[in-house]
C-alpha cells in the first residue's frame, strides 16, 4: 500500500497505516518486541497512558525530524511517524523503567495470588515474571482498603487495583450507567460506587474480564477451582442480549466459569452479557465448538493444551534482537511433576493430588 | 524599574476610577487598532516567557494556537497558584486586579477569544470577589461584553474557582476541571493548542504572563525586550518567603544578583536574627534546592543572577531554575532532611493516582524520608531514594512526577552528609540540626 508509513521497532522494520500507534505496530510484529501493557486496552475509546509499562525509546522521531524524542514515551498513546525508530526491548533505558514501574505497581499490591481467582490469568504476574525483581524493597505496611460490597455478581478487592482504569471506560463505553468511577486521589485513590450500591447493568460483567489483576472477579466462580486445572473450550448459544460468543472454564462435565473470549493480548473479543457469564453455568446450554487455543498467556497453556509460546515469528526474531535472548515463559515440565501432560486433569475425580501426578502412566 | 508593580502602592487602586486614572486600559485603546497578528508579533518581539514556571516562551504559544473555521478559540488564565512558596499572582489579583483583567482583553482579543477563564485556586476564597467586582467595572465602562470600545469584538471573563488541588495547576488538569471533570492531565498529545478546553483550541498562561502583556502593548514589544539579560525579558515578581527580614512580593529585574536580592535592604533584608544563609529554593518547591556555595556563585565562580539562564547554569549538577518565582530561604538551623520530607509529603498527598510512577513512588520517597527523619533510616535509604527519584523523573503523564522527584535528588545530591549525619545520630538528630555552619557562608557584605 502506497499510503503506509515505515516504522522500526528493535530493528524489525514494519509498514503500518497512517495513525497507528507505536503499540499496535509492535504488536503487528508480534512476540516480544510488543510492549506489556497494564492499563491500555484497543476497545476502549482513550485508555492507557497511565500505568507506563509501555515506555519505549524514540531513538529517530521520523524521516523528517530525525532527533530523538528527550523522554521514554507511553507507546499506546504515541502514533507513529514515517521512518520512526524505536527501541523497545533493545534498549537498557527502557528495561530499567520497566524494572521500575513493576516495582511501582507491585509496591502495595498484596501478593496474595495463592488465594487469587485471577491467579494464572493475571497480568501482573506474568509483567512481574518478565520485569520484576525477586524481592521488594518496601519495607512498610501496605495500603489496606475497607471492603466494599459492589454487588451479588461482583467482587471488589480494592487492595490488588492497580488504577488502569479500564473498568470505568468498559462502564462508560459499554454501557449507558456507569455507577462505579474513581473516588479520592494519588495513593488512596480507589475504585467505588461511593454509596454502596450494586453495580446492576446487564454488560456490567465484562469489568471482570477487562480488570488486569485480581481487582474484579467472578462472585459465581469465587474460590471455586484454579484456573489451570478448568479446561477452556469456546462455544456458544442463541443469547437475545448478546453475540452468545463464550469461552466455558470446564472441569469434566461442570461448566465452572463462562468469560468472554480473549485475543492473544488477553483482550476481549467480544463483550457477553450478564446472563451468559453468570447464569448460563450448564453445558447443555451451550454449543462446544472445540478447546481454546490458549497462545500467550500464563500457566494454563503448560497443561496438556496446545502451547503455543513461541510462535513462527520468534526464530526471526532472535536473529534481530541482537544480544538479547527473549524470555520465554519456563516450561514446567522440566521444573515441576505436576500438571504432567499424559495425565487429563478432567479425569481425575475430585481436587487434583500429587498422588494422580506420580502414579506412572 | 517596575512595570507591573509600578502603582500598587496607589491608594484605591484596585477600583477602576484610580486605575484607569494612572493610565489604566490604555494596552486595550492601543491593542484594538492593530490586528491580532500584530500583537503577537509584538509579544514574540518582547521575548516574553511564561512566568508559571516552565519558562517557554509566550509568544510561540500563542503562534502555535490552531485557527479552524468555525470553532471558538479559548483562553484561560491559571490563577491556581498552589506551589509551595509561591503567592506572587495572589498579589497581583489582589492589589491590581484590573491588570490582570486588562492583560486578559488583550490577549483574548490577539487569540479571538471570546470566553475566557481565570481559573482560580480554591483556597484564594476571597479574591473571586475582587476579580468578578473588577469585571462588573470593566464591564460598566465598556471594556467587557459586547464590541468593545466600537471595535466589533466580543469578549467575557468568567471567574471559575477550582477545588484546592495542586495538580490542576498543570495545564490540561486545570482544563479538565474547568470542564467539570476529574482534575487528571490529560496524556499529550494533542496540546491544548490544538485541542484543549471542551477540544478547541485553548492557550493557557499564567496570571503573571497575562498581566506582562499589558506593558509589552503600552512600550512596544522590542522596548521590553531591551530590559533585562539574554533570553530573560522584562521583569519578574519574585515571592520570598522563610528565614528572611522582609518576606513579600518584589518585582525585580532581571540582572539583579541572587546575593543582593537576599541581602539588600531594598529587597528581601538579610536573615533575621544574625544568622547565615544555608539553602535556597529560588523558584517554587518544585524546583532544587542549592546550598549556599553554589547559590551565590555558579559554576564557573560568577555571581549568579536572578534569570532563567543564570539559575539554570550548569544543569541540575550545580544549577535549578527559576521556576514560578517562589524563593524560599534556609538559615542554618533548619534541617534539609526535614524540609525535603515535609515536600516529599506534599507531592504525596497532590499526586492525582493515575499513573503509578507517581502514585506509588511519590509515597515510598515520603515514608522513607520520615523513617530518616525520626531515627529510623539505615544507609541504604539514601542511594534507594535517589533509585526512586531516577525512576519516577520523566516516566510520568505530567510534570508532577518530574517535580516530585527533583527537590529529592537535589538534596541528597548537595546534602548527603546531612542524610547520613541523620542516620548515624539518630537520638541527636530528633533534638537538634545538622549543618550549622558547614553550609553556610561567613556574612556576605553587600554594597549597596
Amino acid at each position: 500500500m502506497a499510503d503506509n508509513i515505515k516504522v522500526t521497532i528493535d530493528n524489525i522494520t514494519i509498514d503500518v497505516a497512517p495513525g497507528t500507534t507505536i503499540l499496535e505496530a509492535a504488536r503487528q510484529i508480534g512476540g516480544e518486541v510488543a510492549p506489556p501493557t497494564m492499563c491500555y486496552y484497543s476497545k476502549l475509546k482513550g485508555s492507557g497512558g497511565k500505568c507506563r509499562t509501555c515506555l519505549v525509546e524514540v531513538s529517530k522521531g521520523s524521516e523528517k525530524d530525525p532527533r530523538p524524542m528527550p523522554k521514554l514515551v507511553a507507546s499506546c498513546r504515541t502514533g507513529v511517524m514515517d521512518g520512526m525508530e524505536v527501541k523497545s526491548m533493545t534498549s537498557d533505558k527502557v528495561i530499567d523503567a520497566r524494572k521500575g514501574v513493576t516495582e511501582f505497581l507491585l509496591l502495595n499490591h498484596p501478593l496474595d495470588c495463592p488465594v487469587c481467582d485471577q491467579a494464572g490469568e493475571c497480568h501482573l504476574q506474568d509483567l512481574s515474571y518478565e520485569n520484576g525483581s525477586a524481592d521488594t524493597r518496601f519495607e512498610f505496611e501496605r495500603r489496606t482498603f475497607e471492603p466494599e460490597d459492589i454487588g451479588p455478581n461482583i467482587q471488589l478487592h480494592m487492595n490488588r487495583c492497580i488504577m488502569c482504569f479500564r473498568c470505568v471506560f468498559t462502564a462508560d463505553q459499554l454501557t449507558n450507567t456507569r455507577e462505579h468511577g474513581i473516588l479520592d486521589r494519588g495513593d488512596h485513590a480507589r475504585i467505588s460506587t461511593c454509596i454502596s450500591k450494586a453495580l446492576d447493568n446487564e454488560f456490567i460483567g465484562n469489568v471482570i474480564d477487562v480488570c488486569p489483576v485480581g481487582a474484579l472477579t467472578d462472585k459465581t466462580f469465587r474460590f471455586k477451582n484454579r484456573v489451570w486445572f478448568t479446561k477452556p473450550v469456546d462455544a456458544h448459544r442463541d443469547c437475545p442480549t448478546c453475540s452468545g460468543k463464550a469461552r466455558l472454564w470446564m472441569r469434566g462435565e461442570e461448566v465452572f466459569r463462562v468469560t468472554a473470549r480473549k485475543d492473544e493480548w488477553g483482550e476481549v473479543e467480544e463483550w457477553i452479557c450478564n446472563t451468559c457469564r453468570f447464569e448460563t453455568k450448564d453445558a447443555k446450554d451451550w454449543v462446544v465448538e472445540g478447546p481454546t487455543k490458549v497462545n500467550r498467556h500464563s500457566v494454563i497453556s503448560q497443561g496438556h493444551y496446545a502451547g503455543k509460546v513461541g510462535t513462527a515469528k520468534q526464530p526471526v526474531l532472535i536473529d534481530k534482537v541482537i544480544g538479547k535472548q527473549p524470555k520465554l515463559t519456563f516450561d514446567i515440565h522440566s521444573e515441576s511433576e505436576v500438571n504432567k501432560p499424559n495425565i487429563h486433569l478432567s479425569q481425575i475425580e475430585g481436587p487434583a493430588h500429587s498422588d494422580d501426578f506420580n502414579t506412572p502412566g | 524599574m517596575k512595570l507591573l508593580l509600578e502603582n500598587a502602592h496607589i491608594e484605591g487602586i484596585r477600583y477602576y476610577e484610580a486605575y484607569r486614572k494612572h493610565g489604566g486600559y490604555r494596552s486595550v485603546e492601543k491593542a484594538l487598532k492593530m490586528t491580532p497578528d500584530e500583537i503577537v508579533e509584538e509579544v514574540k518581539k518582547s521575548g516574553l516567557r511564561g512566568r508559571g514556571g516552565a519558562g517557554f516562551p509566550t509568544g510561540m504559544k500563542w503562534s502555535f494556537l490552531a485557527k479552524p473555521e468555525g470553532v471558538p478559540r479559548h483562553l484561560v488564565c491559571n490563577a491556581d497558584e498552589s506551589e509551595p512558596g509561591t503567592f506572587k499572582d495572589r498579589y497581583l489579583m489582589e492589589f491590581l486586579p484590573h491588570l490582570l483583567i486588562e492583560g486578559l482583553i488583550v490577549s483574548s482579543f490577539a487569540l479571538g477569544s471570546n470566553a475566557t477563564y481565570i481559573y482560580i485556586r480554591g483556597e484564594y476564597a476571597w479574591i473571586p470577589d475582587i476579580l468578578e467586582q473588577a469585571i462588573a467595572e470593566a464591564k460598566n465602562n465598556g471594556w467587557l461584553g459586547k464590541n468593545i470600545q466600537n471595535s466589533g469584538f466580543d469578549c467575557e471573563i468568567y471567574v471559575q474557582r477550582g477545588g484546592g488541588a495542586y495538580i490542576c495547576g498543570e495545564e490540561t488538569a486545570l482544563i479538565e476541571s474547568l470542564e467539570g471533570k476529574r482534575g487528571n492531565p490529560r496524556i499529550k498529545p494533542p496540546f491544548p493548542a490544538i485541542a484543549g478546553l471542551w477540544m478547541r483550541p485553548t492557550v493557557v498562561n499564567n496570571v503573571e504572563t497575562l498581566a506582562a502583556v499589558v506593558p509589552i502593548i503600552n512600550m512596544g514589544g522590542e522596548e521590553y525586550g531591551k530590559l533585562g539579560v539574554g533570553r530573560s525579558t522584562g521583569t519578574k515578581l519574585m515571592s520570598a518567603c522563610g528565614n528572611l527580614n522582609k518576606p513579600g512580593v518584589y518585582e525585580i529585574p532581571f540582572d539583579l544578583t541572587v546575593e543582593e536580592f537576599i541581602f539588600s535592604d531594598e529587597y528581601c533584608g538579610g536573615i533575621p536574627n544574625g544568622k547565615r544563609l544555608k539553602a535556597c529554593i529560588p523558584g517554587g518547591s518544585s524546583v532544587p534546592i542549592l546550598p549556599t556555595n553554589l547559590l551565590l556563585k555558579d559554576s564557573k565562580g560568577e555571581a549568579r543572577q536572578m534569570n532563567y539562564e543564570s539559575l539554570s547554569e550548569g544543569g541540575f549538577a550545580t544549577g535549578t531554575m527559576l521556576g514560578s518565582g517562589g524563593f524560599i530561604v534556609l538559615d542554618e538551623d533548619q534541617c534539609v532532611v526535614r524540609h525535603t520530607m515535609s515536600l516529599a509529603r506534599f507531592y504525596n498527598h497532590e499526586s492525582c493516582g493515575q499513573c503509578s510512577p507517581c502514585r506509588e513512588g511519590t509515597g515510598w520517597m515520603y515514608k522513607i524520608l520520615k523513617n530518616i527523619e525520626y531515627g529510623k533510616g539505615r544507609k541504604e535509604d539514601i542511594d534507594l531514594l535517589w533509585d526512586i527519584q531516577r525512576r519516577i523523573e520523566g516516566n510520568t503523564i505530567c510534570p508532577l512526577g518530574d517535580a516530585a522527584a527533583w527537590p529529592v535528588a537535589a538534596a541528597i545530591r548537595h546534602f548527603r552528609d546531612e542524610f547520613e549525619w541523620h542516620i548515624d545520630h539518630a537520638e541527636e538528630a530528633q533534638t537538634r540540626n545538622f549543618g550549622l555552619a558547614h553550609y553556610a557562608d561567613p556574612l556576605p557584605v553587600v554594597t549597596a
